[in-house]
């Protein structure tokens, strides 16, 4: 056994579906405090290994800890269920899609999970929730439906519900690629707000920008494989790999 | 036209009506019940189960009603199930709907993006805390209308029980058919009765179906 300093240690991670071997022995260690943000072309793997670390979808070779604690431990069905509740209570995540409960307002939705899971009262799951929306400037539209609100809020609102569970880690799976541009930056500012906080968080991304401003270390997937990594000011400037000069060349010119 | 005799015979064809509607009623809430049990069946995570639920769907929607009506009412003896013609209608006719309604609510459940039951589950619901939590209520939004469908079906369906002599609407315009001679006169009477019974359910589904839609 091994010491266990990492807060988030993935360790030779590897998953197939059916014969499509989708990630291939990654192992990568995350400290408390930092963010990695994760980029890579699409089908590169990057959501499978996001997924893999609350479980979502388990891999099928290689550990996932968090916190000194083996997420993917192998158990009886129902104990295994019990501890993979509780694994995710701590760990957030943020969808492309939102997400967000349709039949629910944004404070609903954020206080369902505390409600359920932490037997809040009503009235301490009301003051979590005006806190929580406070924070991502959604508390005026506490009562609204998702269907009232715009993609940039509603996701907002889905970060609030994700934090409200007080996690302590944080997973964002280009929680702003389905959002008109003009909405991307009310998001942005969100999560740099977080980092600032110095939340644990992995972010995969397809922007560039600000994967440099904010994330600590950078890692470039590609076909289901870390083909480098490192800062962002090495990574963006002076990367080693030709395939990552290849995609970062695509990438950041084609946004200009 | 005969309407002096339509007037005449009218009283018994509303107290058969009752009789249609009461056997809709029971049916429906067996079906119902079959429904919710076969849809949980179909989308259990153990295959045995799955296996049994999709029996019973293509048994019961791969026969005709009437047979299994006559199987359950005139072969049930045989086999020690002695049911009288009412209770034979009830149960036959909602196990068969129920059939329908499997299909109808797992329909609606599986309709529902899955993205929406993985967001509640990272937030550490457990697969039941989703299911009624997040599922349960978008997809029974979903249900109500085609469920309506499954209702008119039924109320239709139940003149069926007609054929092993339960005393509704078709069965009461076939006997008094046989002492007037007026097919036409007495057909048309249960028929105009059967068009208000589901008028009238129609009109309720339709309200309930706005009235849960979100917003
Ligand atoms: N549930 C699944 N079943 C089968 N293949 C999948 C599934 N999820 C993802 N894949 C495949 O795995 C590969 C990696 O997908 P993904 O992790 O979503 O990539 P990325 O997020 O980098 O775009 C893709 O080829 C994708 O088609
Ligand atoms: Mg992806």
């Amino acid at each position: 056994m091994t010491e266990q300093t990492d807060f988030v240690e993935i360790r030779h991670a590897q998953k197939s579906f059916g014969a499509l071997e989708v990630l291939k022995d990654i192992s990568l260690s995350v400290t408390r405090g930092q963010i990695v943000g994760i980029i890579g072309s699409s089908g590169s793997g990057k959501s499978t290994l996001l997924r893999a670390i609350n479980d979502l979808d388990p891999l099928t070779g290689g550990e996932i800890w968090l916190d000194g604690v083996q997420v993917n431990k192998s158990l009886p069905h129902r104990q295994y269920e019990k501890h993979i509740n509780e694994m995710r209570q701590q760990v957030g995540m943020v969808f492309q899609h939102f997400n967000l409960f349709p039949h629910m307002t944004a404070r609903e939705n954020v206080t369902m999970a505390p409600k359920m899971l932490k037997g809040l009262s009503q009235e301490a799951a009301d003051k979590l929730a005006e806190e929580q929306l406070d924070k991502v400037g959604m508390l005026e539209r506490i009562d609204y439906y998702p269907s009232q609100l715009s993609g940039g809020q509603k996701q907002r609102v889905a970060i609030a519900r994700a934090l409200a569970m007080k996690p302590k880690l944080m997973l964002f799976d280009e929680a702003t690629s389905a959002l008109d541009p003009e909405l991307v930056e009310e998001v942005n500012l969100v999560m740099k707000r977080l980092a600032e906080e110095h939340m644990t968080m992995i972010i995969v991304t397809h922007e560039m920008d600000f994967a440099a401003s904010v994330c600590d270390r950078v890692l470039f997937m590609d076909k289901g494989v870390v083909v480098e990594e490192g800062p962002p000011a090495t990574m963006f400037k002076h990367p080693t790999k030709e395939r990552t000069r290849e995609f970062l060349r695509k990438h950041i010119e084609g946004a200009k | 036209m005969d309407f002096e005799l339509m007037l005449k015979v009218y009283p018994f064809f509303l107290e058969a009506a009752w009789t249609t509607i009461l056997l809709s009623v029971l049916t429906a809430i067996l079906g119902l019940t079959c429904g919710t049990l076969g849809a949980a069946a179909r989308l259990s995570r153990f295959a045995a189960l799955r296996f049994l639920g999709a029996a019973y769907v293509s048994l019961f929607r791969g026969t005709p009603a009437l047979i299994q009506l006559f199987i359950l009412y005139f072969g049930g003896p045989q086999i020690g199930i002695q049911l009288d013609a009412f209770e034979a209608g009830v149960i036959g006719l909602g196990i068969n709907a129920g059939a329908y309604m499997t299909e109808t609510i797992r329909g609606a459940i599986i309709s529902i993006d899955k993205g929406q039951r993985e967001a509640a589950r990272t937030l550490g619901l457990s697969s039941w805390q989703a299911t009624y939590q997040v599922i349960l209520p978008q997809a029974s939004r979903l249900m109500v209308r085609p469920l309506g469908v499954n209702l008119n079906m039924l109320i239709k369906a139940t003149a069926l029980v007609a054929a092993i002599s339960v005393i509704e609407l078709t069965y009461t315009a076939q006997r008094y058919i046989g002492s007037t001679y007026k097919p036409f006169e007495m057909f048309l009477l249960a028929g105009v009765l059967y068009m208000i019974i589901i008028y009238v359910v129609g009109r309720g589904v339709a309200w309930l179906d706005r009235k849960v839609q979100i917003n």
